[in-house]
């Protein structure tokens, strides 16, 4: 595929619009939902970490992005999915540039890269990801549903690399799947405590362990 | 002989900015030789209310410079704000989204559109009736029935509380009250004047004094000895800014009276909310002091009934 590197170039050239346009999303989704940042697992750190939090909404990653502080904003990517931020010109300028995602082919049989190099690669450069780990959004009445098996390989193929829980309360109140008017209610992000892959951790244990510490920030329920 | 409205308005934000300067002084003061900087929770929270009062009445009078428009302005900004706040923490559906949409971005503005264009007789029953009967018809069309009765009550409560109680502040700048006209912002002063220091008045005399409680199961910190040191101070206070109004001393004391009683069950029936959602304030508008509608829960109650008492006998 080969557009991370396109990505990073293109950012250099037009680094103002891109700033300007990033800083507007962060502006827009404060104004909408008020957004509260706890950091109940110690304060935010630089380096390459990898931010996994609930699948509600499209707006998901920009809130996370949009509770960091402004200097490790610039260096944390979302991992998002190709499939849906392809397929128009503006989306996939807005995800390029403003956000410098990771973008991942969900389609096992027609991709090209494995999407755990890409992210692995990532962190190698010293990025920080976010990811959703349940693989796509939730519109259940379940709080967190099942998380796909991709955190674990994720985490065996960067075993150095802290995983940080994140828990979204509200957003999907604000915009839930499949519409486009969001409401406005206040959202707060809980940021827990990082874990790492035990050593010889078995992937069942650990894919449990991410989604039983993301589960254990979520307040209770109305 | 009569001052202009103008400078009347401008006497008044001067005093209250006297009376705070005294208040912020004697706060730093207590912290510096009573506390001597150490943390202590009576003196900090009252450094905080002193500090509240301040935001307040800069903002107030920064809307009143800006005349009419700038008062609609500010409480429609409180209803977002407030309806925001009431919703947050109230059980809502996917199905309910076509309600909620419909109550932020059609409702609020309509009820201020119709209170600027001073449509009596449709912005006093827009809310009770026609947003009353079209929330659960959004609701029931998306078709989901968990809760329904509930999800439904809880919106409609919220556009009462947030934005249809609180539209009636900037609803006194209406009434045509005969040989009071142009100073109808002094009866917004009047209001949350009397009202806020009645939260004020209650705090100090159920510190000095209080040792019955009047709620422990809803505000433990509220005490018989503050409810009627509170409002009769309040009220006291009331009568004695009768000047800024259209009353006589004696009516501006009945009337001060009856919005701080309303007042103070504001503030306790909007407790009741909390405790029953497992919060202590409503969102963190202000670090520290609560969210919009810990500041105006008594303002709120209080508004509805000071418009029509004014309305019913001075216009």
């Amino acid at each position: 595929m080969g557009h991370l590197h396109r990505v990073g170039r293109a950012s250099t050239v037009t680094p103002t619009v891109d700033r300007l346009g990033a800083g507007a999303i962060v502006g827009f989704a404060r104004v909408l939902t008020g957004v509260r940042a706890l950091w109940a697992g110690g304060p935010p750190t630089a380096g390459p970490r990898v931010y996994f939090a609930n699948h509600a909404s499209h707006g998901d990653f920009a809130l996370v992005w949009a509770c960091l502080p402004p200097d490790l904003r610039g260096r944390t990517r979302p991992v998002a999915g190709l499939d849906y931020w392809e397929t128009t010109p503006l989306r996939r300028y807005v995800i390029n540039h403003f956000f410098r995602a990771v973008l991942i082919d969900r389609n096992t049989e027609t991709r090209t890269e494995d999407p755990i190099t890409q992210m692995a690669t990532a962190l190698e450069g010293g990025d920080a990801l976010i990811v959703f780990p349940e693989g796509t959004r939730n519109v259940s009445d379940e709080r967190l549903q099942p998380f796909k098996s991709g955190i674990y390989w994720l985490a065996r193929a960067a075993p150095d690399v802290e995983f940080v829980p994140v828990w979204i309360e509200n957003l999907s109140r604000v915009m839930p799947k499949g519409r486009i008017l969001p409401v406005p209610l206040l959202c707060t992000l809980t940021f827990g405590e990082p874990l790492k892959l035990h050593e010889g951790e078995e992937k069942e244990a650990f894919v449990a362990r991410t989604r039983d510490a993301l589960l254990a920030l979520a307040p209770p329920e109305m | 002989m009569n001052p202009s409205p103008q400078q009347q308005t401008l006497n008044l934000f001067i005093g209250i900015g006297l009376v705070l300067v005294v208040a912020s002084v004697a706060g730093a003061l207590l912290k510096r030789y009573v506390a001597h900087g150490a943390p202590n929770s009576v003196i900090d929270n009252l450094n905080a209310r002193i500090k509240a009062w301040w935001v307040m009445v800069l903002v107030i009078g920064l809307a009143f410079i800006f005349g009419r428009a700038g008062v609609m302005l500010l409480f429609f900004f409180a209803s977002f704000v407030a309806l925001r706040e009431f919703i947050t923490l109230t059980y809502t559906r996917r199905a309910d989204h076509d309600a909620l949409a419909t109550s932020f971005y059609v409702i609020l503005p309509l009820q201020y559109f119709l209170v600027w264009i001073e449509w009596y007789g449709l912005y006093s029953i827009f809310i009770p009736v026609y947003a009353f009967l079209l929330l659960p018809i959004l609701a029931v069309l998306a078709g989901d029935t968990t809760r329904f009765l509930e999800r439904t009550a809880k919106v409609q409560w919220g556009l009462m509380i947030c934005v249809f109680c609180l539209s009636h502040v900037p609803a006194l700048l209406n009434l045509k009250i005969p040989g009071y006209e142009g100073r109808n912002a002094l009866l917004i002063v009047f209001l949350v004047l009397v009202v806020q220091s009645s939260d004020v008045f209650q705090y100090v005399w159920g510190k000095l004094f209080g040792k019955r409680k009047v709620a422990p199961a809803i505000s433990p910190s509220k005490t018989v000895e503050g409810l009627a040191g509170g409002v009769l101070s309040a009220t006291v206070l009331g009568a004695f800014l009768w000047w800024i109004t259209p009353f006589n001393v004696w009516q501006a004391a009945l009337i001060a009276l009856a919005i701080n009683v309303m007042g103070f069950f504001g503030g306790l029936v909007m407790s009741a909310i909390k405790r029953d959602r497992g919060v202590k304030d409503w969102g963190d508008l202000i670090e520290g002091h609560g969210g919009m509608l810990d500041r105006l829960d008594s303002v709120v109650f209080a508004a509805p009934v000071f418009f029509h008492l004014t309305r019913f006998w001075w216009t």
